[in-house]
């Protein structure tokens, strides 16, 4: 019992710790969405300011800003711990490594994802999405974003050890990303279109219950293996 | 396993890097009140071997137990009875003393009556608690990390290089908290190229490459 109390104040103390760190270097966090903003912004600019084309690609081009930026932001997640030692101290934690390990996940999803949930609207209305578009989309990055994020500690917490994980993450990462982006996109486009949307949102919605379940645990062995 | 084993065993372990062998079939057993000093060149193992024992790296062969239960083992009480320093001291430069104890306690669940304020005393931070670690020196950052041993009720500490960057006068004062550690029925397993000394418990001295105990005093 009191166990598992100390676990609970051991998991909000490690987001309360990470957020507070964020805060501290909010200069870093600004570069993945400074990302999204200049791509998707560029896109009129590059092809055409005509309303019809910029609204059928709209949906994939905000949706591929948004996985960008989010693999860009991966970094952060866990190199600052394992280059001070502070990782080690984690994984010795008698707590449950997996628990702590998704504290961390949702501390980086709340500075990298949830920002790029909040810019959507405003990037929508550049590309001349109806308001329908708009909600939709914000709901798929509100399923999807945090898929990225979970997906993404595997691949960071396999590739921490290596001298230059970068690209071997984007190529563990990618492919796992690629569904999530499919039923995203698809689903804006059919709300565009009038159509029920409801099937990609079940799926995104059984993709991050299965991430949420399994992708801390997986990501507490990767960084055991990672640290040893 | 008899149900006398209170403190860690360690069971014919071997270790390698690359393709040379650091150590093979080290055995030994470490009890309440006792020392082991690890000594070595450079490269002979005494990180590997710390980490080894700290449950972070697996052994090659061989295992580590804690009261007769490996280390692993999902019904050990390891974790909770053991604080590891090593050579990365494991606080946030960003994050003051206060706040980086803070944490730490938080992560093994100690619940010592001695205050964050107090530990940050005993090892001379006073007046240092709400800088950020990163304009803290060498020492000074070496000695927040070191105040988790006032603060922690952890029976075995294992501690690599603990004295680097430390004045003579935080030497002496660890050394003392070791003494008073080990007279209380803790374990100690110390790295060092310092000589240490200490007045209590029974001391061993492992001098690798061998894997024969010594008995000091």
């Amino acid at each position: 019992m009191t166990a598992n109390l100390s676990t609970t104040s051991a998991f909000f103390a490690l987001i309360k710790r990470d957020l507070m760190l964020s805060y501290r270097h909010r200069t870093e966090l600004l570069n993945p969405l400074l990302f999204f903003v200049i791509v998707v912004t560029l896109f009129p600019l590059g092809t055409t300011p005509e309303k019809a084309l910029l609204q059928t690609m709209a949906p994939g081009v905000i949706w591929v800003a948004a996985l960008l930026a989010a693999m860009l932001s991966l970094d952060t997640m866990f190199k600052a711990d394992y280059d001070d030692g502070t990782l080690e101290q984690m994984l010795l934690s008698p707590h449950s490594n997996a628990v702590l390990v998704l504290a961390k996940i949702i501390s980086h999803w709340l500075v990298t994802g949830v920002p790029i949930i909040l810019l959507a609207p405003l990037l929508g209305l550049f590309m001349f999405l109806p308001a329908q578009g708009i909600t939709t989309l914000m709901l798929t990055l509100l399923l999807g974003t945090p898929i990225l994020s979970l997906i993404g500690a595997i691949g960071m917490g396999l590739t921490l050890g290596l001298n230059r994980g970068g690209m071997l993450l984007s190529l563990l990462v990618l492919p796992l990303y690629i569904p999530v982006l499919i039923f995203s996109a698809n689903a804006v486009d059919a709300s565009l279109a009038g159509l029920a949307i409801k099937g990609q949102i079940y799926f995104l919605a059984a993709l991050l219950v299965l991430s949420i379940t399994l992708a801390p645990v997986a990501t507490a062995t990767a960084l055991k293996i990672s640290a040893e | 396993m008899t149900d006398a084993a209170a403190g860690l065993q360690v069971k014919s372990i071997s270790c390698t890097r690359g393709y040379r062998d650091l150590f093979s079939d080290l055995e030994f057993e470490l009890n309440p009140g006792q020392v082991l000093r690890v000594e070595g060149k450079n490269g002979s193992g005494k990180t590997s071997l710390l980490r080894i024992m700290s449950g972070l790296a697996q052994p090659l062969v061989g295992e580590v137990s804690w009261q007769g239960r490996k280390i692993h083992h999902a019904e050990s009480s390891y974790f909770q009875d053991l604080l590891f320093i090593g050579h990365k001291a494991g606080i946030k430069f960003d994050l003051t003393p206060v706040e980086n104890l803070c944490m730490a306690k938080q992560l093994h669940g100690s619940k010592s009556e001695n205050g964050i304020e107090e530990a940050l005393y005993q090892v001379g931070l006073y007046g240092f608690e709400d800088i950020p670690c990163a304009r803290l020196s060498a020492g000074q950052k070496r000695r927040v990390a070191l105040a988790q041993l006032f603060l922690t009720r952890a029976k075995c500490w294992v501690l690599d290089e603990p004295y680097t960057s430390l004045d003579v006068a935080a030497v002496a004062m660890l050394e003392e908290l070791f003494t008073q550690h080990i007279n209380n029925g803790g374990m100690l397993v110390i790295t060092s190229h310092q000589p240490v000394t200490l007045q209590a418990g029974e001391q061993y001295r492992l001098v690798l490459p061998n894997t024969q105990l010594e008995q000091v005093i």
